[in-house]
């Protein structure tokens, strides 16, 4: 009982009277290696890969029954082979579209070197996963390293599994801030692509990077983005991922951030059969700032929608400032999920840690699923949470009706109200405002009736 | 209140509470008492099982029910997703029953029993005479005769040693008594509805009582009566190496109430001690069940040596429309918590309540909360939940709130308020949310400063100041929870007014 040390456990289900265990499919985890066709020789990854590949041999992939899968069927992404789809049609315009930027295309995961500009960027050094393999990289002393520290207390095999066997991902080490973003496209190749890809990105002190991220790959698709902020580092990340078909993907970022730093994150998620985003962000140094959101459209129209945004942010040091802000808008039998949670180490006093998931309902078939958390080992802190679930307001769709505005165009008023907490966060007012125009297209388009 | 405080203590969090916390870590009722015991062997087997059953002359059916369970328990794992931390339990190295040997011929009445027994009672303060005046609480004797009344069922280790006021509440239809008793007086009733709410295979520990539990308490209230007097149970752990399984049963037929308090203490020994009850609550339509428990059992020294490891399953079943139950604890004892008094909603427009104050110091680990549980329309919920950590304690606070797509239009309201005092402690939340329906709301927040808007409005109204306004307005929470618990309990009640959740984490 004398025993102070941190004790987090995650892994086994929560409430009396449920059964026991992680219920590990026999077998399943070699078939699903077999299929993969692991990198038999690499070059600086090599050591993390087999490094990844022992973690995740040790901790084997999730079953129905652990607790960190309580909200989202990992069978999809248990199978061997994901399950062909058709290539979609894209039929608008890129979000990000008319900026300048700096573009890197993958297609199912893989560098598309006709596709994107140049890799020369001032004050950042491009290079991709595949190439640098072979000549070594800055990057060596990073890649698989804080997915492999986010491993506890949790285990994420997804992530583990992604380190040994993703092939391509973009290199960036920033030591001045550019001047222009960084656009990552991903597209579509094969109809049956497992894709997997792996980023690792470094900003050095002081400088400031934007990273900006759209489309999909593969029928299913495995990210995972290693991120490390220097001291009075910088870091931006705003993804749209909007799926037209009923795809599998799972994505992890693993944020590292230094004293004075600072981390933003939103993503906008619009469809997907089951889409699961984890973030994993260690707040290292004194005085460092990390924010993290998300808006989620959830239509299970066309196929059975289910969104999973798990969230794990620790405090390690004095005076950080962390932000979670989850917004889903569900409808027609959609499935949104949260979990997310706040610790907060020994010491890390002055802490000031914020978490609010909200969902709104749009008809009796959706259902929001959240599991808000917080682990506090510090006296001297401010935690808070909230998590609240409900229809659209009445009221004030009446009282946007009783001016004039159509119904539908109502929803879409207060629809993108119930967003905006989210979409704050995006700090660019250009493209938050992209992003309410894309919004309201999709909205007005896939109206409710 | 002069204890030494040797911590920093942070701007914000009131003295008074950190006092009041720190004072409670010393342990009033360690004491033991000498008697002679009859032990079962010590270990656990279908043997023992079935000695429990002998011991209390029961039916076969009863002999049947338990040996299911035991054979049930032995294929189970203990979980272990608490954040608890403790040794592993050998439950072959504990003691399943022990009986005081005065109890060996049960005693006709109390005048009957041991006088050594009743002095115990009398020590803990606990009025096993119906005429007798609660112990140490002022102004008891003002109290209008009706008002103080509260019948007690006494529970000695592994058996009941008596129950005040039978022969009245009988005159209302009201049944009190032992649970051993009632399985012998009344077996329709207890075969109609035991495991009824927590079935034999509920979980480890419950499937563990379900075989070895020797006694508990037994209410049954009619049809439309209100019970005329409170109805308590006093558990007293005494004996050595001994656990206590105990199981309690409450059916409130249907517009009937009843409001039933439990309080529980054991002498301070360097040993853990096994408790792992169960509690049912089976209400009808229209009726109402108000449980109130002051948890004191012997928390462990300040090294964290000894202290009771305490399991236990409560569960309220709102089976038809309108029933209401409320749940209100204060935690403090313990070395080890692990419980989650639960509602099941299952009658349109039930309701269920669930306030909590958890106290955890020196060493003690408190993993606590609720489940609501909404499957019928219409039905309402609050949870208020305030954990203190002092030492180095860890409370947790765990809770379920889930609205099944039948639940249409019900509401829940979760707050969730936690206080840490010194920077050795901790203090979590686990909180699950499940909506499965658009017309529900549900809303769980973490904050001191949400308290309710109309409250704060009226106190700002009259020329306080916000925090002022909060400040009462929380404190404001403990007293109404304090002072729904008995008399018996008043007095620690009145130390606790003291504890104020200011300077909160969240």
């Amino acid at each position: 009982m004398a025993d102070t040390a941190i004790r987090t456990k995650d892994q086994t289900p929560t409430i009396e009277g449920m059964a026991e265990g992680m219920a590990k499919p026999a077998g399943a985890l070699d078939a699903r290696l077999a299929a993969l066709n692991l990198p038999q020789q690499g070059g600086f990854s090599a050591r993390a890969r087999q490094d990844a590949l022992g973690r995740l041999r040790a901790m084997g992939l999730p079953g129905p029954r652990d607790e960190y899968w309580r909200y989202t069927d990992p069978r999809g992404f248990n199978a061997p082979v994901p399950q062909a789809l058709p290539i979609p049609h894209a039929d608008e315009t890129p979000l990000f579209d008319g900026l300048d930027k700096l573009t890197l295309v993958f297609v199912d995961g893989a560098f598309d070197e006709a596709a994107s500009d140049d890799l020369a960027l001032d004050g950042v050094e491009i290079a991709t996963l595949a190439q640098a393999d072979t000549v070594g990289s800055w990057a060596a002393d990073l890649y698989g390293v804080l997915e492999s520290a986010g491993q506890t207390p949790v285990k994420r095999p997804f992530a583990a599994l992604n380190t040994a066997a993703a092939r391509d991902g973009v290199l960036i080490r920033v030591t001045r801030t550019p001047s222009r973003p960084i656009h990552v496209v991903h597209r579509r190749g094969a109809t049956d692509a497992d894709a997997m890809w792996h980023h690792v990105i470094r900003v050095e002190q002081g400088a400031e990077l934007t990273l900006l991220e759209t489309g999909m790959s593969g029928a299913r698709s495995n990210g995972v983005i290693e991120v490390d902020v220097a001291r009075g580092g910088k870091f931006h990340h705003v993804a749209s991922k909007r799926a037209v078909d009923p795809k599998v993907g799972i994505s992890h970022v693993f944020a590292r951030i230094a004293s004075q730093a600072q981390f933003k994150s939103f993503t906008l998620s619009v469809n997907g059969t089951v889409m699961r985003n984890e973030a994993v962000i260690d707040i290292a140094g004194d005085d460092a700032v990390a924010h993290i959101a998300a808006a989620v459209l959830g239509d299970g129209e066309q196929a059975p929608f289910h969104h999973d945004d798990t969230v794990f942010i620790t405090h390690g040091a004095e005076r950080c400032e962390s932000r979670q802000v989850f917004k889903k808008v569900l409808k027609n039998g959609a499935t949104g999920v949260f979990q997310g949670k706040i610790l907060v180490k020994p010491g890390a006093q002055k802490t000031d840690g914020y978490q609010i998931s909200q969902a709104l309902l749009l008809d009796e078939r959706s259902q929001f699923l959240a599991k808000p958390e917080l682990e506090i080992y510090a006296d001297d802190v401010k935690c808070s949470h909230g998590s609240t679930t409900g229809a659209i307001d009445d009221e004030a769709l009446f009282y946007l009706r009783s001016r004039g505005v159509p119904r539908e165009r109502a929803i879409v008023f207060l629809v993108l109200s119930f967003l905006a907490d989210a979409l704050a966060e995006v700090e660019d007012e250009g493209l938050r405002d992209r992003i309410y125009e894309r919004l309201d297209v999709w909205l007005t388009l896939n109206a409710v009736h | 209140m002069n204890a030494t405080i040797d911590l920093d203590v942070r701007e914000g969090v009131d003295r008074e509470t950190v006092e009041t916390v720190q004072n409670m870590g010393s342990y009033k009722y360690g004491w033991d008492t000498e008697i002679e015991m009859d032990y079962a062997p010590k270990g656990l087997n279908e043997d023992i099982v079935r000695l429990i059953s002998q011991k209390n002359d029961e039916p076969e059916w009863m002999l049947d029910w338990r040996l299911e369970a035991f054979r049930r328990w032995q294929t189970m794992t203990e979980p272990r997703w608490a954040m608890l931390n403790y040794p592993v339990i050998d439950y072959q190295d504990q003691y399943y029953y022990a009986r005081p040997k005065s109890m060996e011929i049960k005693p006709r009445s109390l005048d009957e029993v041991d006088p050594k027994l009743l002095a115990t009672y009398e020590k803990l303060g606990i009025p096993l005479k119906e005429q007798m005046i609660l112990a140490g609480v002022e102004g008891a004797e003002d109290a209008p005769a009706e008002g103080r009344r509260v019948a007690v069922d006494a529970v000695f280790d592994s058996v009941s040693v008596g129950t005040t006021f039978k022969d009245e509440l009988a005159k209302a239809g009201v049944i009190f008594c032992s649970i051993s008793e009632a399985i012998r007086e009344h077996p329709d009733l207890v075969k109609k509805y035991l495991g009824s709410v927590v079935p034999q295979s509920d979980n480890f520990f419950a499937t563990l009582n379900s075989a070895v539990f020797s006694d508990g308490s037994f209410v049954y209230v009619p049809k439309g009566v209100k019970c005329p007097m409170e109805l308590s149970t006093y558990f007293r752990i005494n004996a050595e190496n001994t656990g206590q399984f105990e199981r309690t049963l409450i059916i409130a037929d249907q517009g009937s109430y009843v409001s039933y308090l439990e309080g529980c203490t054991a002498p301070k020994r360097d040993t853990n001690q096994l408790h792992a009850a169960v509690v049912e609550i089976v209400i009808l339509q229209d009726a109402e069940v108000k449980y109130s428990t002051v948890q004191n059992w012997f928390p462990g020294d300040e090294n964290g040596k000894g202290g009771i490891y305490n399991f236990v399953t409560k569960r309220a079943d709102c089976r038809e429309a309108r029933a209401k139950v409320m749940w209100t604890q204060v935690e403090t004892g313990s070395a080890i918590t692990w419980k989650y008094p639960s509602c099941i909603l299952r009658g349109d427009e039930s309701q269920g309540e669930f306030y909590s104050i958890a106290i955890a110091n020196n060493w003690q680990q408190a993993d606590t909360g609720t489940k609501m549980i909404h499957l019928g329309k219409n039905t309402r919920s609050r949870i208020v939940s305030k954990g203190i950590s002092a030492g180095h304690a860890q409370n947790t606070y765990r809770g379920l709130v889930s609205m099944h797509p039948r639940a249409t239009n019900s509401r829940n309201y979760t707050q969730c308020d936690s206080l840490l005092i010194g920077d050795k402690c901790g203090a979590h939340t686990v909180p699950y949310i499940e909506v499965k329906n658009t017309s529900s709301r549900v809303e769980h927040e973490a904050t001191t400063s949400k308290v309710d808007d109309d409250q704060l409005f009226y106190c700002r109204s009259r020329g306080m100041d916000e925090e002022e306004a909060v400040a009462l307005v929380v404190n404001g929470f403990c007293r109404e929870v304090l002072q729904a618990l008995p008399m018996e309990f008043a007095m620690e009640a009145q130390s606790l007014v003291a504890i104020s959740l200011e300077g909160s984490v969240g």
